[in-house]
């Protein structure tokens, strides 16, 4: 169930496709919200015209208004905004004219949302095929019989295969990646001349997003509706928009055709955007990534010259008190900088990322007990298994008395690797590979049911309960999600004194002095101690997250997907922290992402996990070369790579990833491998094929075999 | 969900033995001898002896626990010592009343709470809200002994639309005794209105909010198709289950209500039981009320287990 296709067709052909007068036309506009009875521009004369067939890109990170403008573009505000200047022109009429009761018969039929959540986007009580129906119901004039067999045709349109039994079902039976092909079939169900796409493949696995997007890009082309996409991501943009308007806290900084935007980026916002960007082919940690410093402008207090002059490494005085303009700088390459002409002679550089050294960040109560070492593992995994039952206690009931054996999740099976003093292993794979549930076992919050995990050569016990004090100080853990993992009461001095009091034994005043010390390693200002999680941004919450994990300086540090909720630009920064302390502590990391990308350029060793068992073992050299195992090529192949001209053999895994419950036999990866042999794949389980240098692949395909037939895919990924 | 259904009932038949037992455990920390108490301070303590021989009640608890049970299981309940009569059907004629009563109340509160609550969420924050809120919530600061005599003053007195006793005979139907139900049914629906009112436009405001609304919205469909076919079904799961848990309230819980209308519910002949310390009575009445609970909570989860797929579908 997958394809290999020929590549996207090249930048030119996308942008001589476009036609004709803008459908969709944003002119000057100017949004606002009332909070506590002020009035805020969130958004500023932000103007976006967009053509029939064109696919028109807005990027930015969160807080930049890209989300409002996409709905505002739609007429469709929360009750407290409002379009408090410029136009939206829809076919040459103004939206801002119409009354609700009037966009009610533009909505759905001329212009169409494909939201960012499909999870919340369908209603979780009526059945997917009335869902569908119901719009060409109302825009139609369909019956009902009609509409229903109209829905079940509009679900085959996006590719849905069991068409009839998808539309029986409610949305919660659905993957991800299946409710937003439900979503975008709805949204194209009366072939409206306007498609919105706020982040659609935001929050869909790698493989499903690929997928996704090469479906948006046939039914566009299609359809030939004028499209605004607004994504974060740049690799996105890079795949499937024809031009792109860089947004950053209201404003556009630069808009340019996506080829021009990529090859010559002019502002230094979008530079800061290009290199804060890990990528497949690029540096490795200590090659530092440019993080953007500093935050967001507050609403209330806005800089009166450049909006990003506060945050931009080459801003000079002017900057600072006279607004530039958004001038064009080439056809059709419009920038919003005083000094794009020198950027764009070369005269000017954005500076190097310096390379801040981690300072005393050991105590020096910590001894030279580790030096000895050698090259022993610091952890080592042995066949490590957690199993989750599945169904209540009458299931079990059943189950033994017709004697079925009893049904059960593999979450993590059989899982050994080891992990030396100072390596950053990377785990990576899709949702419901297990990699969280993996986590959670090395650090003790889940039980394993067996295997052995040693840490510095002592079995430490499943629960984490039963470990040691000496244990738990050597083991940490960093979670995804900062906001829950800081209490609320608690300052940032008293959650990072926690660890030194109980785990290290300090007095009061050591630990208040060891906190100054962590609070510079991680890069906060010291008075941070005395601040809520509050009062801190979501990168600064990470921050001391890491500051918490590594205040018992632990050997192992266990990161489970820590940047992925983190905007590009801090997420730099936070990867740029990690690869100090890496370097500085020679502390060791289990660092799991859903992005091969953070992966590669972090670790020095890539584990791949499908369906709780492991594919592959191999070191960062390695990555981007034949022989990988498949489901590594076809992750590598579905990255959607920030690079316009990139042109490469697509791998695509149609089908979604099998039910854990269900695991399938011989190999697991079979029922979606595209390189599948045959049989032998379904009935036995593959061996384990060692390609040198700890490089171990789990394929029944022999490794000159693997080589020959991924050779010419995998050198698209690598530097030209 | 026939697996649904199973468990939800095997839960109802742990919860109803557990009560049992907690029952029968406080009936007999009570203070005083039953067989005392029935034949009076007088009696010598050979026939008081003698009456706890023949009313078993010298055997140990577990086993008078399991005659108990087992004869509450038969229907055979025993008989009242006031009047000397099965306890059975007085209990059944009185939760038949009750159930008239509450069914009544449903009937009347029901329509008017959710149309309410949903008028008041849908324009939440504006004018007809506060209106509808502060009216609701200024009524249920009324005790029901003050509401009931204020409609009784007015509706019989006044206008004599109802008669102001509802004492009806035993053997009355439901069409004859509907005119006595309506006063009493309007005094629990007042207390009913504001917490239900509450509950629906909270639900509304809540799914407002959803994505799946603005989905719906931005599909183009007529806002009442919003609302009927979107916001409705998923806002109205808390008040459904709400309203089918007080129908065990409205059963058993309105004992204030049927003194004040005189009204011969399950509550009055509780209040009678305890009056008298008629303690097979008051186990009978403890039983019944507490499965009427559990079998309105069982309602409850079905039907939110009906109206909720996600339930449904496992």
């Amino acid at each position: 169930m997958s394809s290999t296709g020929s590549s996207a067709e090249s930048i030119e052909t996308r942008e001589s496709a476009v036609l004709g007068a803008p459908i969709l036309s944003l002119e000057h506009v100017t949004i606002s919200y009332e909070i506590e009875g002020v009035w805020f521009d969130v958004v500023r004369d932000v103007s976006i015209p967009i053509a029939a067939r064109q696919v028109y890109g807005l990027v930015g990170e969160s807080g930049s208004g890209k989300s409002t403008l996409a709905l505002a573009a739609m007429r469709f505000l929360a009750d407290n905004g409002r379009v408090s200047g410029g136009k939206i022109t829809l076919n040459g009429q103004n939206l801002l004219d119409k009354s609700t009761a009037e966009m009610r018969h533009i909505w759905g039929s001329q212009m169409a949302l494909v939201p960012q959540d499909p999870g919340t986007a369908l209603n979780p009580s009526i059945r997917i095929g009335e869902q569908v129906a119901e719009i060409v119901t109302q825009h139609d004039g369909l019956s009902r019989r009609e509409a229903r067999a109209r829905a079940i045709d509009l679900l085959r349109g996006v590719r849905i295969a069991d068409a009839e039994r998808v539309a029986t079902r409610y949305p919660h039976q659905l993957s991800g990646g299946m409710q937003q092909r439900v979503l975008i079939a709805m949204a194209l169900s009366t072939r409206p001349g306007v498609l919105i796409l706020d982040e659609p493949t935001t929050n869909l696995d790698v493989t499903t997003e690929a997928v996704v997007l090469d479906l948006f890009r046939d039914l566009i082309a299609e359809n030939g509706a004028a499209t605004l996409y607004v994504t974060h991501n740049l690799g996105v943009v890079a795949q499937i928009c024809q031009r792109v308007a860089v947004l950053y806290a209201g404003e556009v900084m630069e808009d340019a055709a996506v080829g021009d935007l990529f090859a010559m980026p002019l502002h230094p916002y979008t530079l800061g955007l290009l290199s804060a960007l890990p990528r497949l082919n690029g540096g490795q940690r200590g090659q530092g990534l440019r993080s953007i410093r500093g935050t967001l402008p507050s609403r209330r207090n806005l800089p009166t010259g450049c909006i990003f002059a506060p945050r931009c490494p080459l801003a000079i005085e002017i900057c600072r008190h006279v607004k530039p303009p958004l001038e064009s700088a080439a056809p059709g390459h419009a920038v919003s900088c005083h000094r794009w002409p020198e950027i764009k002679d070369g005269s000017v550089i954005m500076p190097e990322e310096p390379n801040e050294v981690v300072a005393a960040f050991h105590s020096s109560a910590r001894g030279s007990t580790n030096e000895s070492r050698g090259n022993r593992p610091v952890l080592s995994l042995q066949v490590v298994t957690k199993r989750f039952q599945v169904g209540d206690i009458l299931k079990t009931l059943k189950n033994v008395i017709q004697r079925q054996p009893q049904q059960s999740v593999h979450a993590v099976d059989g899982i050994s690797f080891e992990l030396q003093r100072g390596q950053i292993i990377g785990l990576v794979g899709e949702s419901g590979s297990g990699k969280t549930t993996l986590a959670r076992v090395i650090v003790g919050l889940i039980n394993r049911d067996g295997g052995k995990i040693d840490l510095l050569d002592a079995d430490i016990a499943p629960s984490v309960g039963n470990r040691s004090e000496r244990m738990m100080q050597q083991l940490q853990m960093v979670f995804q999600n900062p906001e829950g993992s800081l209490n609320p009461y608690q300052s940032v001095g008293e959650v990072l004194r926690r660890p030194l009091i109980t785990l290290l034994h300090y007095n009061r005043a050591q630990a208040d002095a060891r906190v100054k010390e962590l609070l510079n390693a991680v890069h906060l200002p010291l008075d941070y101690a005395d601040r809520m999680p509050g009062e801190l941004s979501g990168g600064e919450k990470q921050r001391v997250a890491i500051a918490r994990a590594f205040a018992s300086e632990p050997e192992v540090v266990v990161l489970d997907e820590a940047v992925s909720a983190l905007d590009v630009s801090i997420q730099a920064a936070i990867l740029n922290l990690l690869s100090e302390l890496n370097i500085a502590e020679h502390t060791s990391y289990v660092f799991i992402s859903h992005d091969l990308a953070v992966v590669s350029y972090l670790a020095d060793v890539i584990i791949v996990m499908y369906l709780g068992m492991l594919m592959e073992i191999v070191p960062r050299a390695y990555l981007l070369q034949a022989p990988l195992h498949p489901y590594t090529e076809a992750l590598l192949s579905a990255i959607p790579l920030p690079d316009p001209e990139s042109r490469r053999e697509r791998i695509r895994l149609e089908s979604d990833i099998p039910s854990p419950v269900d695991v399938p036999t011989g190999c697991p990866f079979h029922t979606r491998c595209p390189r599948k042999l045959g049989a032998i794949c379904e009935t036995e389980t593959p061996p384990w094929r060692d390609a040198g240098d700890g490089h171990k692949i789990f394929c029944h395909i022999p490794l000159p075999d693997l080589i020959a037939m991924q050779g010419e895919s995998l050198a698209a990924l690598t530097p030209s | 969900m026939l697996s649904y259904i199973l468990r939800r009932l095997g839960f109802v038949i742990i919860t109803l033995l557990i009560t049992s037992v907690i029952i029968f455990t406080i009936s007999q920390l009570l203070p005083g001898d039953i067989a005392r108490i029935r034949l009076g301070r007088e009696a010598s303590d050979e026939a008081v002896n003698a009456l706890r021989v023949t009313l078993g009640l010298n055997d140990p608890a577990p086993v008078r626990y399991f005659r108990w049970l087992s004869g509450f299981v038969r229907g055979d309940w025993g008989v009242s010592y006031t009047d000397n009569t099965a306890i059975f059907p007085k209990v059944i004629d009185r939760l038949t009343k009750s159930m008239w009563l509450a069914l009544v109340t449903l009937i009347m509160a029901v329509p008017l709470s959710i149309v309410l609550g949903v008028i008041a969420g849908l324009n939440a924050n504006k004018p007809i809200d506060g209106v509808i809120s502060v009216t609701s919530l200024a009524l249920i600061g009324f005790p029901e002994f003050v509401s009931g005599i204020v409609l009784i003053s007015i509706f019989s007195y006044q206008l004599h639309w109802f008669p102001a006793s509802s004492s009806i005979p035993p053997n009355i139907t439901f069409g004859e005794a509907l005119r006595s139900l309506i006063l009493p049914a309007i005094t629990a629906t007042l207390v009913l209105l504001a917490y239900v009112i509450r509950l629906t436009r909270a639900g509304v405001i809540e799914v407002l909010k959803k994505g799946y609304v603005r989905t719906a919205v931005l599909k183009g469909l007529p806002w009442r198709k919003v609302i009927t076919s979107h916001v409705l079904r998923n806002a109205l799961l808390p008040t459904v289950t709400v309203l089918a848990i007080s129908f065990g309230w409205l059963i058993s819980g309105l004992v204030v209500i049927e003194n004040v209308f005189n009204y011969p519910g399950l509550g009055q002949l509780m209040l009678f039981a305890i009056s008298r310390r008629d303690l097979d009575l008051m186990q009978a009445i403890a039983m019944v009320t507490v499965t009427v609970y559990t079998l309105a909570n069982l309602i409850a989860d079905l039907l939110y287990a009906y109206l909720n797929p996600r339930i449904r579908f496992e």
